[in-house]
């Protein structure tokens, strides 16, 4: 009874610690998309944060620093994707496609030139990296049973970053539907000639969504390298950034949905940690490539049947040109 | 009193194409204003320089006697002028209210201006017998309440100046009637109203003064009770024009297209045309009459083969075809003049003589085997372009660069230089000038006068009566009902067009 317990919270925490990057790449995705800027790019924008967090925390030894550094990296790489989608009315798929490629090469290569370890970032220890954060009592609460495991290793524990990660979906659903700005950024992502005729600049409120957009990867990445690992490994987001687009169209752009699909894609993904060499009756040692594969297969067949159409933001992808 | 907007010397330029010419312009307050002019005459261009959408190369606004500049719709929000844009500016997936609140929120929170707002709406809804229910999402209201809630977002604004550019367009004539009564409304209230439209009628109905436009230049204002339509269209189009078109009684012979309890069902299995049945005689022209969207469109893919019906049957002179191809249609004689000349009629990026050939290109005539003769390609279109008075006369510029009219000029040569047994024609007018409309009309009547069987789908309801010679009016998909054009009237094709049936009317 106890070791079943505890082996779930042992699951839900690694859930939970795999869904942050996820959710925090999905919600920014969210506000590029929900203000008509389609970002493919969201792996690039993560990586490059991941590097520039883990670089800045081992030369400074502050955390924070890194967190601000790679939001800083992450803010600059969606700006250039804004210019050449919003500005520059460019094609928004070869845009972040780009980013992708820029981010996989400049931070191998500047990684190797800066530190010298095969394009990883040297180790961080202390205050150089995100420490959990023990909530009082809980290793007295650990004897209650059930919710003493449950307090002691899922809820307390959790580093600063994943706090943020968990407040930010609420927030997210707060801006987007109760605010003027969240109104507006709704609207400019379906249909931009209505906001422009009500006198509001189109193109202020796209850039706004590509900041945040750019903002939440950073603080993705800064969680990939400075929280979740001691460091930055050379392409470390290993697809996140494209897991994160599939939970966005499967969560159908809206933000409670986002965090749920996030949640579920992490406990796959920790399933399939757990799963790894472990003999089920009947089938067998499962590979772990087909667990790996589960969100992938998951988006494909829910989509085709279960949840219905995912109309995107109809104006998503769509540089807006006023009409002559 | 000052006029509510007095524009004077106003011009505009984009590169080559000289928009507005030195416009002037008085709209009195607390009129109707009308404004009319062909496609491309420069009325929409000079409607967003007033609602600063564009800025003026030169030229002075003057609202209520001062002069102000207008760089962005939120000056022109400010001077009190709001505007109702023949494509409805509305975020489909949100609510009424928040459509109306985009832009004029009342404070960083929705909920500070929410309750001011549906007062306001409510208020408004009273006043001028524009209810709404402001929780109703915009994109599953019908196209006439999506217009009223336009027209409450300007007045939530606080308008004194109201643009409503093509309103009509997407109405029924009833609708279209009691837009016209809202307006008369607002103008008893003080305010204004200026009327884009090229729809002579409504400009008599419903107008004080009038001032018309011809190719980006003001040419005349008239008043409205001392002008006529006929003078009107004379000076739209700078010469003389003929509205009626002179036509004998027709003379129907044998049944040449027929169809049978037609059903075509859209993706999500909702029937577009439901149970059609209708037939065409040899030496007639029969009407589709019908508000945008209740199944012409359809009904017009299947006759041509585009989109084959889930049900029913179609014959062609007693031969069926309901599975045939656009291709093998055409071979037996059937030519279909596409709705959407853009979209399914030509390709712009081609030439002339390319576009001119689109859908015959296996005609011996053009070439043998794989290999088309351009000689005899550029001599055929030369031909056409010379019998339909195709401006510029080049078969070589590319189609993109023709006029609207032109390039519909382009598409009915194609189809009718072949005296097919059939023509299905779509919209043979739409986007086409007062002159071109007169050269087509003519055409058509010529080509039932020489035996053709002629199926006309249009949204002009003048234009179905002056060419028909039967009417069938469709409504949700369903034939409402069908009418000799000699004994029927705008009004009874009204009611029939808004589903208002047989046993009811």
């Amino acid at each position: 009874m106890t070791e079943t317990i505890d082996n779930a919270v042992f699951v839900l925490a690694s859930a939970l610690r795999l869904a942050v990057p996820l959710l925090l790449a999905c919600l920014a995705g969210l506000w590029s998309e929900r203000s008509g800027v389609v970002d493919i790019g969201l792996e690039g924008k993560m990586l490059g944060a991941a590097f520039a967090a883990g670089a800045a925390a081992a030369v400074t030894g502050n955390a924070w620093v890194g967190l601000a550094a790679g939001v800083a990296a992450s803010v600059a790489l969606g700006l250039v994707h804004g210019y050449a989608s919003i500005d520059q009315r460019g094609n928004q798929i070869v845009s972040g496609t780009a980013i992708n490629m820029i981010a996989v090469g400049l931070t191998a290569l500047l990684g190797a030139a800066w530190f010298g370890q095969g394009g990883r970032t040297p180790p961080l220890e202390g205050a150089a990296r995100f420490q959990p954060i023990a909530l009082p009592g809980a290793d007295a609460a650990a004897a209650i049973p059930v919710l003493g495991p449950i307090y002691r290793s899922l809820i307390s524990g959790q580093d600063a970053l994943t706090w943020l990660a968990l407040a930010a979906a609420p927030l997210t659903a707060f801006v987007l539907y109760r605010t003027r700005f969240g109104l507006r950024l709704r609207a400019v992502g379906e249909n931009p000639a209505a906001v422009d005729t009500a006198g509001i600049s189109v193109r202020a409120l796209r850039y706004a969504g590509v900041v945040i957009c750019g903002a939440l990867c950073g603080v993705a990445g800064a969680y990939l390298s400075v929280a979740q690992a001691a460091g930055f490994l050379p392409q470390m987001t290993a697809g996140k950034g494209f897991i994160a687009l599939a939970a966005l169209v499967f969560a159908k752009w809206r933000p409670g949905a986002a965090l749920a699909t996030c949640f579920l894609f992490g406990l796959l993904d920790a399933a399939a940690i757990r799963l790894q060499g472990v003999e089920l009756p009947l089938v067998g040692q499962v590979p772990v490539q087909a667990i790996q594969a589960l969100p992938y297969l998951l988006t494909v067949v829910l989509l085709a049947g279960f949840i219905g159409r995912a109309i995107p933001p109809r104006a998503s992808g769509v540089p807006y040109v006023k009409e002559r | 009193m000052a006029p509510a907007i007095e524009l004077v010397g106003v011009d505009k330029r984009f590169g080559a194409v000289h928009a507005n010419r030195n416009i002037d312009l008085v709209v009195e307050a607390g009129s109707i204003h009308g404004i009319v002019g062909e496609n491309g005459a420069g009325k929409s261009t000079l409607m967003s320089i007033l609602y600063g959408f564009y800025e003026a190369d030169a030229g002075e606004i003057r609202i209520d006697g001062a002069s102000r500049r207008i760089r962005s719709s939120r000056d022109a929000i400010a001077a009190g002028i709001g505007m109702v844009h023949q494509h409805f500016m509305l975020v489909e997936p949100l609510s009424v209210l928040d459509n109306v609140m985009l832009g004029a929120e009342g404070g960083a929170l929705l909920a500070q201006g929410a309750a001011a707002t549906r007062a306001r709406l409510a208020e408004l809804g009273r006043a001028y017998g524009l209810a709404i229910d402001p929780d109703a999402t915009v994109g599953d209201l019908p196209v006439g309440l999506q217009q009223r809630v336009e027209i409450l977002k300007a007045l939530v604004r606080g308008a004194r100046i109201l643009i409503l550019d093509e309103p009509t367009a997407v109405l029924t004539p009833a609708e279209a009637d009691q837009l016209f009564e809202m307006l008369r409304a607002l103008r008893a209230e003080g305010k204004t109203v200026i009327l884009i439209t090229h729809k002579l009628r409504e400009i008599m109905a419903v107008t004080d003064r009038v001032s018309v436009m011809r190719r980006g230049e003001m040419v005349a204002h008239f008043d409205t009770a001392r002008t006529s339509a006929q003078e009107l269209a004379s000076a739209m189009v700078g010469r003389p024009v003929l509205l009626k078109v002179d036509k004998t009684p027709a003379a129907p012979g044998e049944i040449a297209l027929a169809a049978e309890g037609l059903v075509a069902r859209d993706r999500s299995g909702v029937a577009r045309v439901d149970h059609v049945s209708l037939s065409l005689r040899v030496g007639e022209i029969v009407g589709v009459a019908g508000v945008s969207g209740n199944g012409q469109s359809e009904l017009l893919l299947a006759l041509a083969g585009i989109a084959h019906p889930q049900e029913g049957r179609i014959t062609l002179g007693g031969r069926d075809v309901t599975r045939l191809s656009p291709a093998a249609l055409r071979k037996l004689g059937l030519a279909h003049v596409p709705e959407d000349r853009h979209h399914m009629g030509l390709v712009l990026p081609f030439e002339e003589n390319e576009s001119a050939l689109l859908g015959y290109q296996d005609d011996p005539a053009y070439g043998s085997g794989p290999l088309l003769d351009r000689d005899a390609v550029r001599a055929d279109a030369r031909v056409k372009i010379r019998a339909y008075d195709v401006q510029p006369p080049d078969c070589l510029l590319k189609t993109a660069n023709f006029s609207g009219g032109n390039q519909q000029k382009i598409v009915l040569a194609r189809e009718m230089e072949r005296d097919p047994n059939v023509l299905i024609v779509g919209q043979p007018t739409r986007g086409v000038d007062i002159g071109a409309i007169e050269f087509i009309h003519k055409r058509l009547i010529a080509m039932r006068d020489a035996g053709a069987a002629i199926l006309l789908v249009s949204v002009e309801l003048d234009e179905i009566m002056a060419l028909s010679d039967r009417i069938l009016v469709m409504c949700g998909g369903r034939i409402t009902g069908e009418r000799r054009a000699a004994d029927t009237n705008a009004q009874e094709l009204g009611l029939l067009m808004a589903g208002v049936t047989e046993k009811a009317a």
